[in-house]
């Protein structure tokens, strides 16, 4: 992973040098060492601050949505995961691919932050990873980590490939999950129906309504959300009951049903660790089921299993039963 | 500040005996911006327009709600009499008071108050309503039929009597469908050939009418007077205009193994084939599964010999594109498999023959040459067993709940004409019930009983097995309370029929609405019997519900005078209730375009001020008003929430669950 970053600064340096790009869009370090963050590099000289590790975990695709139409072309890095946001993004004619420089970089999986802190570990002094095992200082010591242990929940069960780029820069150090990805949707559905609300009842009574969630998603990108439309009837209007303002988080995945490509930034983001990518999941495993495999944001141009009809459709009575 | 008028209607007895109609009239008058409020016998009597008229004159009403039966019925008809009263046509709504309401309830308060309900509902939303006008859309005067069987060559014939020009899409490679397989037709025994192959071939020869066999619907959009059809010709590998049927490819093909599907794989077929004498188009076709050369390029027999040089062994699938002002659907039936009917050893003896087999074994041009002979050892049965409503009338979920309708007569035409050909032959019918209603057939019947002595069993037969050579077919005897068992040689089985299985396919493409036997629904079921509830979609044959011929050529005349009326028209008022976007909204992701089935959403940049005194371009969704339907599947897709419907916007239904919740 550290020659990857020096080859992606290297690279960033050149395409900015040599005009083709005027920004670069990646990540910065934090004072912490762990709180990277998303950020545009404007020169050369800013790019000290450049880092490519394992506490990357930000999707960059969705910052494209507004920086594509500035003047000029960006160049930005995309994680395999990314990749797929991106794809999406540009079939919904929400990224401008003329003014976009993409360079797929490789991913063996990033470290959930929430996890350091169950480790003891406050401040972050160095990273050292390899394909199955992150090494973190810290206290003036080493901690050593199997990837299964600490990376974020999407990347222990990420299969995703690199999809949309212009180059790549690679090492060749793939990482394979272990998990199987439906694992947690399948305990969910051999639930009853009145176990499963208890579930959410309780995942959904620690949101605090940030919208992180929502802000970060990069499927949401409505000019206005419907959730700050004073029009739609629904904005600042008072509870009926207790679960009403959960289901902030239903009707939001409803909206990006079929078009979720599973990237996991919902949860990731979640300061209450709520497990919000699950109701999305469910809606891929659905999809999955109801029209064959389908992955969104795998290409650019098809319609997408929920927004066309094939002869081949099924009907949904048929593949669950009269009553579901 | 709103004028409403509520006019209350008792549809006779039909809403009046359930729902207190001058309770509901009372009480919605008291509701804000009603000035009116009345009941009246019939409101869509003469009178009773009369009354809503003088109302809107005399209160001057800005609205009017009418508490009466289904939209579908009679909306129409109040917005006609509204605007003859000065008032635009969309500001009238109507509470379903009688569908959703007095049909369903018993008790008297409770349907009373739910009428109130709705009608609050609907002031609710009349309250947002605007006053709409329509368009006009010009009416493209061809007609599709798709379906080549009696049905759909009786709707092609008729429209193009008129004048107008049709095509025909039928699946197989030729015109004749079901009807062309049977031998005898009841209730006068006339031949089944005799009668339809002159159709076939007057389909031939009218100039109006084009023939596309060997093909399928590929895709619908489009509406009423503007339909936008693809459609899939399958490669036949054989030339249509060159080949002149003259069947010496059939003489010469070496791969001579295949199932004849017109003989209902009773015999073989060649590899390439006409699939029967009177075919229209009488032109052969090749099965790639089955044919040397296009399987491992070894052969080309067919090609060598035909003196035309009509095969094309290159040919692919090729998708046209037409356009069309009305589609008939006219896709017909099928049998049903049999797989859920073990006891009748369907599957296991080759003697026990479904009742379209039979005809086939009867038929001069079948594979007996009319010989009737059972298929195991081609040997004359002497004792013939007809097993009735299999699968019919059958509520277990094995078959189906409805009656299929034409099995008690075709049973007693083949046990007659078996009765009168092989005199010697012993027949017998288990029945449930026999129902022969309809001209001259309840008299056929009894002549199968009363002249020809068919041994007519009323009962259900348990089990077919095989014994001593012989299909012992086991049942009871109902009248005389016991359990009999026929040693047949042939067992006959009235397999129950269904909707051939595309149609469902081609309902979604049409935006047809379906019931849950897969029968196309009807506009209404006694007085719109042949349209469907989709504007110039109409319904011609056993896609609508079991019939017989003569009852399939009686409703295919009658959509044909549907289409007839529809395409003399020049221009189709359009629909005002059309989507439309909110730009500041609007993402330009294109959701909306994709769902849309009628093409009407196309994107615009636009630039728009974001502040600052900056402006920037964005692309935002356009509705085409002339081309959307209202059918509201954007609203739906949106996620922002940007695509909204006119006359039935967001927050009018909001408004309307609103009032409903209220208590």
């Amino acid at each position: 992973m550290q020659r990857i970053e020096s080859m992606m600064i290297e690279k960033a340096k050149a395409l900015l040098s040599s005009g083709e790009v005027n920004r670069v869009l990646g990540w910065k370090k934090g004072e912490l060492g762990f709180d990277v963050e998303p950020c545009v590099f404007t020169s050369e000289d800013s790019l000290k601050d450049f880092v490519y590790n394992a506490f990357c975990g930000a999707n960059l695709s969705k910052y494209l949505v507004g920086e594509t139409k500035k003047e000029g072309k960006i160049l930005v890095f995309l994680k395999p995961c990314d990749s797929y946001s991106f794809n999406q993004l540009i079939k919904e004619h929400r990224i401008n691919k003329d003014n976009v420089y993409t360079v797929g970089v490789e991913c063996q999986g990033k470290v959930d932050n929430s996890k350091l802190k169950e480790n003891g570990i406050e401040i972050v002094d160095g990273v050292v990873e390899t394909v199955e095992e992150v090494t973190i200082k810290a206290n003036g010591k080493d901690y050593a980590f199997k990837k299964d242990e600490i990376v974020l929940g999407k990347c222990s069960v990420c299969e995703k490939k690199l999809l949309s780029y212009d180059e790549v820069i690679s090492i060749n150090e793939k990482r394979t999950p272990s998990i199987d990805r439906f694992e947690m949707v399948k305990k969910l559905e051999s639930m009853t129906a009145d176990e499963r609300y208890a579930f959410w009842k309780d995942q959904l009574s620690n949101c605090i309504r940030c919208n992180a969630c929502r802000n970060v998603c990069p499927a949401c990108t409505c000019t206005k959300c419907v959730f700050d439309n004073d029009n739609s009837g629904i904005a600042s209007k008072a509870n009926s009951d207790s679960f009403e303002e959960k289901m902030f988080h239903i009707i939001r995945a409803f909206h990006v049903a079929g078009r979720c490509t599973d990237c996991g930034e919902c949860s990731r983001v979640c300061p209450q660790h709520i497990p919000l990518h699950l109701l999305n999941r469910k809606f891929i495993s659905d999809i999955n089921r109801l029209y064959g495999e389908y992955q969104a944001g795998e290409d650019t141009e098809s319609k997408g299993p929920l927004t066309n009809f094939t002869k081949g459709d099924a009907e949904p009575s048929e593949v669950f039963g009269g009553n579901n | 500040m709103q004028k409403i008028g509520v006019f209350v209607c008792w549809c006779g007895s039909n809403i009046a005996a359930t729902v207190d109609v001058k309770k509901v009239a009372d009480v919605l008058r008291l509701e804000p911006g009603v000035v009116i409020s009345e009941n009246y016998q019939y409101m869509c009597s003469e009178n009773g327009q009369a009354l809503i008229r003088n109302a809107i004159k005399e209160h001057g009403l800005t609205g009017v709600v009418v508490c009466s039966c289904s939209p579908r019925m009679h909306e129409a008809t109040f917005r006609k009499t509204c605007e003859s009263a000065g008032l635009n046509p969309y500001m009238v709504e109507i509470a379903n008071i009688r569908e959703q309401c007095s049909w369903i309830h018993k008790d008297i308060e409770e349907a009373t108050e739910k009428a109130i309900v709705l009608g609050r509902s609907a002031i609710a939303k009349l309250k947002l309503n605007a006053p709409l006008t329509a368009g006009e859309s010009a009416v493209i005067k061809r007609a599709l039929v798709i379906g080549g069987g009696i049905a759909g060559i009786q709707s092609a014939l008729d429209i193009a009597e008129a004048g107008y020009e049709v095509d025909i899409v039928e699946t197989s490679p030729t015109i004749g469908g079901n009807m062309a397989k049977l031998d005898k037709t009841f209730p006068t025994l006339d031949c089944a050939a005799c009668i339809l192959t002159p159709k076939m071939v007057d389909c031939a020869q009218n100039e109006k009418i084009d023939i596309m066999t060997f093909s399928e619907i590929e895709s619908v959009k489009g509406f009423v007077g503007n339909f936008k059809v693809q459609i899939r010709r399958k490669a036949r590998f054989v030339d249509e205009k060159k080949c002149t049927g003259c069947g010496v490819c059939m003489q010469k093909c070496p791969s001579k193994k295949g199932l004849n599907d017109f003989n209902m794989g009773l015999n073989k077929r060649p590899a390439i084939y006409i699939p029967f004498a009177q075919a229209i188009p009488n032109v052969a076709i090749i099965d790639p599964e089955q044919c040397l050369k296009l399987k491992n390029g070894k052969c080309g027999l067919c090609a060598m010999n035909c003196q035309v040089n009509a095969i094309d062994y290159t040919q692919k699938d090729e998708i046209i594109e037409r356009e069309y002002g009305a589609i008939v659907v006219a896709t017909g039936y099928k049998p049903i498999s049999l797989e859920n009917f073990n006891e009748f050893g369907y599957s296991s003896y080759p003697d026990v023959v479904t009742s379209l087999e039979l005809e086939r074994l009867m038929n001069a041009a079948g594979p007996t040459d009319g010989h009737l002979v059972r298929p195991s050892d081609h040997k004359e049965p002497k004792v013939i067993t007809f097993i009735q409503c299999v699968g019919s009338r059958d509520t277990s979920g094995c078959g189906k709940p409805y009656c299929s309708k034409i099995c008690c007569m075709y049973t007693a035409k083949h046990a007659m004409l078996i009765r009168e050909k092989y005199p010697n032959t012993e027949v017998h019918v288990f029945y449930i019930d026999v129902r022969t209603p309809g001209k001259n057939y309840d008299e056929f019947f009894r002549r199968a009983v009363e002249q020809y002595g068919v041994d007519y069993i009323k009962g259900m037969v348990g089990k077919v097995y095989e014994e001593n050579g012989k299909l012992m077919v086991q049942g009871s005897d109902l009248i005389n309370n016991e359990q009999v068992v026929i040693p047949s040689d042939l067992v006959v089985l009235a397999a129950a029929i269904e909707p051939n299985p595309s149609v469902r396919n081609i309902a979604t493409m049409v935006t047809a609405s379906i019931d849950t036997n897969n029968f196309l629904t009807e506009a209404h079921a006694k007085l719109r019997p042949v349209e469907s509830p989709t504007a110039g979609i109409f319904l011609s044959g056993v896609c609508q519900g079991p019939k017989d011929i003569p009852e399939t050529v009686s409703q295919a005349s009658a959509c044909a005078a549907k289409v007839v009326g529809l395409l003399s028209k020049d221009k189709l008022k359009c629909n005002a209730c059309v989507s439309h976007s909110d730009e500041m909204l609007c993402t330009g992701c294109s959701v909306c375009a994709n769902v849309c089935p009628y093409g009407a959403i196309t994107y615009v940049d636009k630039e728009f001020r974001i502040g600052g005194g900056k402006t920037e371009t964005r692309r935002v969704a356009s509705v085409n008003e002339a081309v959307c339907q209202g059918c509201g599947a954007c609203t739906v897709a949106c996620p922002s929430g940007a695509m909204d419907l006119k006359g039935f916007s967001n927050k009018q239904i909001m408004a309307e669950v609103d009032a409903i919740c209220k208590r």
